[in-house]
């Protein structure tokens, strides 16, 4: 295997990490629910989809994301397309402020990350009570929409180092 | 004021309408297409069924693969949690199994005398088939608490079957798929089963609260249920056999006030048995 083959694959893989992530978290829902702590949950795609559509939309792609949404959907029992549809509004408002912002600064990313969750899970909130008459633990909602809030900020500073090798290889 | 309207339209539009660099499809498109799933779901279909319950299948069975790692590391804090605990653990078994050793002849007893007296009032003796199945996903999410099995329709599961860890109630069968089924576990807010509570027979419905306990429901006010009373279905509605355990009521806990504790832990399912139950007349 020649080291310029074993470069691309690498490069390959490090490129579409964050991709994998998002399939790997749709399809496994790591939020370290088995420690049994009382409300705390999280939503990791969540995070990694304002992450990466405010930072490098190219490395998910909205069909993408569908896809995961959909996965998502099938994986929780939810009907198929809310999450889509979640995932697709986060998408929207990040691309928003990717429009709007001439400085980013972490803090107002972070502020405008509560605003966008409170949203896509009021919408997702509203639908499944309202449109499915699934009944929802309305308190578990909101310990997620807390500690997923709280935890972007970690998660952002791991991706901005991981960007930063992205960027320094020049893939 | 008009500038900075105009600059909230472009930018909208841009972050809606405009396909980025390398997108496939447009951001509203793909909102619009989700919307339309929606409402396909609502509809219920036959062809949006098909196509739920191939992509159920080809999901379930990837999530399990995917979940192996987690699972892996889950089993290992379970591992050392029993390790601490298993002094304590000998302890309390021990005077459990005292306990049972002289109920298991009683019981045997009651059991006999129960059918016999059952032949002679000419009521219903149940007929049970039973499957096990292998739990591929437990998914204890915030939303919804449910478990797949790997066994599907080819395997004869049908809606409703009730599933039983052990001799006890965990949950009913409320999606099958071909070779997957999805049952809802009993700690799920939308899982209502009706009870009867022993001793007393006290009718009522066990309702999931979203935890791991559940809550009795719809229960007369002047009606009073005895702390560690025992909680069975009732049989009302046939959709279970009378008399399978649920749990124990408690008055109060450390943490709640008349939860019902489930016999089965539910977060631990590894095995189950999916069991349907005919009325036989005798």
């Amino acid at each position: 295997m020649s080291a310029k083959f074993r470069s691309t694959i690498g490069n390959t893989f490090l490129l579409n990490l964050p991709l994998l992530l998002l399939f790997v978290s749709v399809f496994n829902e790591f939020d370290f629910n088995y420690l049994n702590y009382q409300y705390f949950s999280f939503n990791f795609p969540y995070i990694l989809i304002f992450y990466w559509s405010l930072k490098r939309i190219e490395t998910l792609g909205y069909g993408f994301i569908f896809i995961a949404g959909m996965f998502n959907d099938s994986v929780l029992g939810f009907p198929i397309g809310i999450s889509s549809l979640t995932y697709l509004i986060i998408c929207g408002f990040a691309s928003y402020l990717r429009n709007i912002t001439l400085r980013p600064s972490l803090t107002k990313d972070w502020l405008y990350f509560l605003f966008t969750i409170l949203f896509a899970n009021s919408i997702n909130y509203f639908l499944l009570v309202l449109f499915f008459s699934i009944e929802i633990n309305y308190y578990e909602i909101l310990g997620n929409i807390i500690f997923t809030f709280l935890l972007y900020y970690i998660f952002s500073y791991i991706f901005d180092i991981y960007r930063k090798i992205l960027l320094r290889i020049k893939i | 004021m008009a500038a900075s309207r105009d600059d909230f339209i472009i930018a909208i539009r841009s972050a809606f309408l405009k396909k980025g660099n390398k997108q496939r499809f447009s951001l509203i498109g793909l909102i619009f297409f989700s919307i339309g799933l929606l409402i396909l779901s609502k509809i219920n279909l036959p062809i949006t069924n098909y196509l739920k319950i191939t992509l159920n299948e080809i999901v379930y069975r990837t999530s399990f693969i995917v979940s192996v790692p987690e699972k892996k590391i889950q089993d290992f804090s379970d591992k050392i949690r029993d390790h601490y605990n298993i002094y304590n653990d000998y302890l309390l078994l021990k005077e459990k199994n005292k306990i049972l050793q002289s109920k298991k002849y009683e019981t045997q007893f009651l059991k006999e005398e129960n059918k016999r007296l059952k032949k002679t009032i000419n009521e219903f003796i149940y007929n049970s088939e039973e499957l096990v199945a292998k739990v591929l996903i437990d998914k204890n999410s915030p939303f919804l608490k449910s478990i797949i099995v790997n066994k599907g329709s080819k395997d004869k599961v049908r809606l409703g079957m009730a599933v039983l860890d052990d001799r006890y109630l965990v949950g009913k069968i409320v999606e099958v798929n071909y070779s997957t089924s999805r049952a809802l576990l009993v700690s799920d807010l939308n899982s209502k089963i009706p009870v009867g509570i022993e001793p007393g027979n006290i009718q009522s419905i066990l309702s999931g609260t979203g935890k791991q306990n559940g809550k009795i429901e719809y229960l007369e006010a002047d009606v009073l249920i005895k702390d560690k009373s025992i909680v069975y279905t009732s049989g009302s509605g046939g959709l279970f056999k009378p008399g399978i355990p649920v749990g124990i009521y408690h008055k109060e806990t450390e943490e709640y006030f008349e939860v019902v504790k489930f016999f089965s832990k539910l977060s631990q399912l590894t095995f189950v048995k999916l069991v349907s139950f005919e009325e036989e007349n005798n």
